[in-house]
């Protein structure tokens, strides 16, 4: 019997490796990311205020819980990255009113917190280094991750300053920002979920040998 | 005497403690062969009482309407709240476990004749379980008021629309609107806190109190309780308590590594137990590119998808359930377990579960995308209506086949796996 049950998994593993693949788009490339460089954290959260705010919110984010988790302290927050509120707890809105964004891009832009969580990092990172001229598109740009979207290319002037391999930097760092604010305790649950773990692996070695001692007498 | 026993004698004297403490573990005889397939009975209590508790807390932090769902769920629990994130992870993927635990239990069920007499009440109260269990599965993920939450919701209430000349009036008052809305929000989150717990809980209880009434069956299919000693204890038979106590300790141990590496390192399980649209709130005017159910119910989505017509895909979703209640009345064979069955039966079982599996597989894809793992071109939605014509079959044909295979001696005592 033990044979048919091994043949069944065998069987059944590529199909669940199967089922774990996806479709992929030729541009997509793996995200730089890395959640414990707070400096990359920083220069991310200052291009994002400088730039994203303009036009789209982080509606279930603070101000508050950016400076505290980044290490960046509550006035310079202040000074330089909020725009349109003086209260570090307040939630990131746009500075854009109600419903310009339909009016000037044909739609509202989306909230960001939760983007990377919705397309990934690796799409994230590669949409924001995928911009291409293309004249018949309204602002003169298309995207190969994101065809013909209603997004003008909002950092081109930050790409033709810094060139590609110092933008494509700005944009790991800004990437990095993202992934931590669609998910601001990510690499704590990590680092906590390492000594749970341990606690566990502890804990099987009293629990097995008293399984063992209770059951020696019973053949 | 100590004062122990003094305040347990005042109790005995009014209510039966010790009584139930002794019936129910250290009096209980359980086979002593259990072997790793028995350890998802008392997992599966142990994930309720997660599902329990995190629930509780989670619904502290839950705002039930329309426009705070979401909000509840990202700001408060994820991002407010010390430790919301892991009430919140604890419980999404508490749901997960929850299936993955009963699905192999069940199989358990299967591979041991655990549902044949005297116990056919035992597999029924289990199976009423399990259909309360899919029941709250599906509230609970309107919940989150996410994008998958929404329209996954109007997929499976949409299936009530299949139902001739009432199917339009079913659908609106399962919604309590004319789409799905705040409204229904509320009643999910009515249903899926208060009302299918008190009904799994009160199954729960009536599945074990029948399980101890007629003793639990074992790896050998034998009736332990045929062979007793001067006492009236069976011989094959060893106390719950301590013995499965400490015995399933191990396995609490093993499965909350398991459980927990993916609470803490995996969350999102690869986009199956937090589908990626769902981190998006849910917008009634955009409709996701794919919808595809929580991995646990894609075999019968599948089963759903496999037939053209929609009332009749409806029906053979629901029959692929239903003829699970009638499981015991199917198995003629005259052994139990699958050890001393005959090839046909392992053979049989064996692609039941690969069929289950694809299954599970198809319903997540695209039907008109090609299957990409075997050697022959094919549709998904043809591998799937290969499976579903299998998955019947499996179920109608036994009673042929186990009338008539040839099985092996059953040994008087039970044999211990070494």
């Amino acid at each position: 019997m033990n044979k048919v049950f091994l043949s069944v998994i065998v069987l059944c593993l590529p199909l669940l490796a199967e089922a774990a693949g996806g479709g992929n788009n030729e541009y997509i490339v793996h995200a730089p990311i890395n959640l414990d460089d707070k400096v990359s954290l920083q220069r991310g959260a200052q291009i994002f205020v400088n730039n994203c705010l303009g036009c789209h919110s982080a509606q279930y984010m603070r101000y508050g819980r950016v400076a505290e988790d980044l290490g960046i302290p509550p006035e310079i927050m202040r000074e330089n990255m909020m725009f349109t509120t003086d209260r570090i707890g307040d939630t990131m809105h746009t500075a854009m009113p109600g419903d310009l964004g339909k009016k000037w891009f044909g739609v509202v832009p989306p909230d960001l917190t939760l983007v990377a969580r919705v397309r990934g990092e690796d799409w994230l990172y590669s949409y924001l280094t995928n911009f291409y001229e293309d004249e018949s598109r309204p602002w003169g740009v298309n995207n190969h991750v994101f065809p013909d979207v209603a997004m003008p290319h909002v950092l081109s002037n930050m790409e033709m300053e810094l060139g590609e391999d110092k933008f494509n930097e700005a944009m790991a760092d800004l990437t990095n920002y993202m992934v931590y604010m669609a998910e601001p305790i990510r690499a704590e649950r990590e680092r906590l979920g390492v000594y749970v773990l341990i606690f566990l692996a502890v804990l099987a070695v009293p629990v097995y040998f008293l399984n063992k001692e209770y059951w020696k007498d019973i053949h | 005497m100590s004062l122990f026993q003094s305040v347990m004698g005042w109790v005995d004297a009014r209510f039966p403690a010790t009584k139930m403490f002794e019936d129910h573990m250290s009096k209980y005889y359980a086979p002593k062969n259990f072997n790793f397939w028995y350890f998802f009975g008392s997992l599966a209590l142990l994930v309720l009482v997660n599902q329990l508790l995190t629930g509780i807390w989670l619904t502290m932090l839950y705002n039930p309407s329309g426009e705070g769902a979401f909000a509840s769920v990202e700001l408060n629990m994820m991002r407010d709240v010390d430790y919301g994130w892991l009430l919140r992870y604890l419980h999404s993927t508490g749901a997960t476990a929850f299936f993955v635990v009963v699905y192999l239990h069940m199989f358990r069920g299967m591979l041991y004749g655990s549902y044949r007499a005297p116990r056919e009440l035992v597999w029924i109260f289990g199976m009423t379980i399990y259909l309360a269990l899919m029941a709250e599965a599906f509230m609970g993920y309107l919940l989150p008021w996410g994008q998958m939450s929404y329209w996954g919701a109007q997929v499976i209430i949409s299936l009530f629309g299949a139902v001739p000349v009432f199917g339009d009036a079913i659908m609106e008052w399962i919604r309590g609107d004319y789409l799905i809305s705040g409204i229904t929000l509320n009643r999910f989150f009515a249903l899926h806190v208060v009302a299918l717990p008190i009904v799994i809980l009160a199954l729960v209880l009536m599945h074990i109190i029948a399980l101890h009434e007629v003793g639990s069956n074992n790896p050998d299919g034998i009736e332990i309780k045929k062979l007793k000693d001067e006492n009236g204890v069976p011989l094959d038979g060893i106390p719950f308590h301590p013995y499965y106590s400490v015995h399933d300790l191990v396995g609490i141990v093993v499965f909350l590594f398991v459980f927990l590496t993916v609470v803490f390192f995996f969350p999102e399980g690869g986009g199956y137990f937090l589908e990626k649209p769902n981190f998006e709130p849910a917008n009634p005017l955009k409709t996701p590119d794919h919808i595809a159910p929580v991995w646990y119910f894609t075999p019968f989505y599948a089963i759903l998808r496999a037939v053209p017509d929609k009332l009749f895909g409806v029906i053979a979703m629901g029959a692929s359930i239903a003829v699970l209640f009638v499981l015991p009345w199917l198995d003629r064979s005259p052994v139990k377990s699958i050890r001393y069955k005959g090839w046909v039966s392992k053979v049989m079982l064996g692609l039941f579960v690969v069929a289950f599996v694809i299954l599970g597989i198809c319903g997540v894809k695209q039907p008109d995308l090609h299957v990409g793992f075997l050697p022959f071109e094919i549709t998904y939605r043809a591998l799937g209506q290969i499976c579903t014509v299998f998955y019947f079959a499996y179920f109608i044909l036994m009673p042929v086949w186990t009338s008539i295979e040839t099985c092996k001696p059953v040994p008087e005592r039970v044999r211990m796996a070494h």
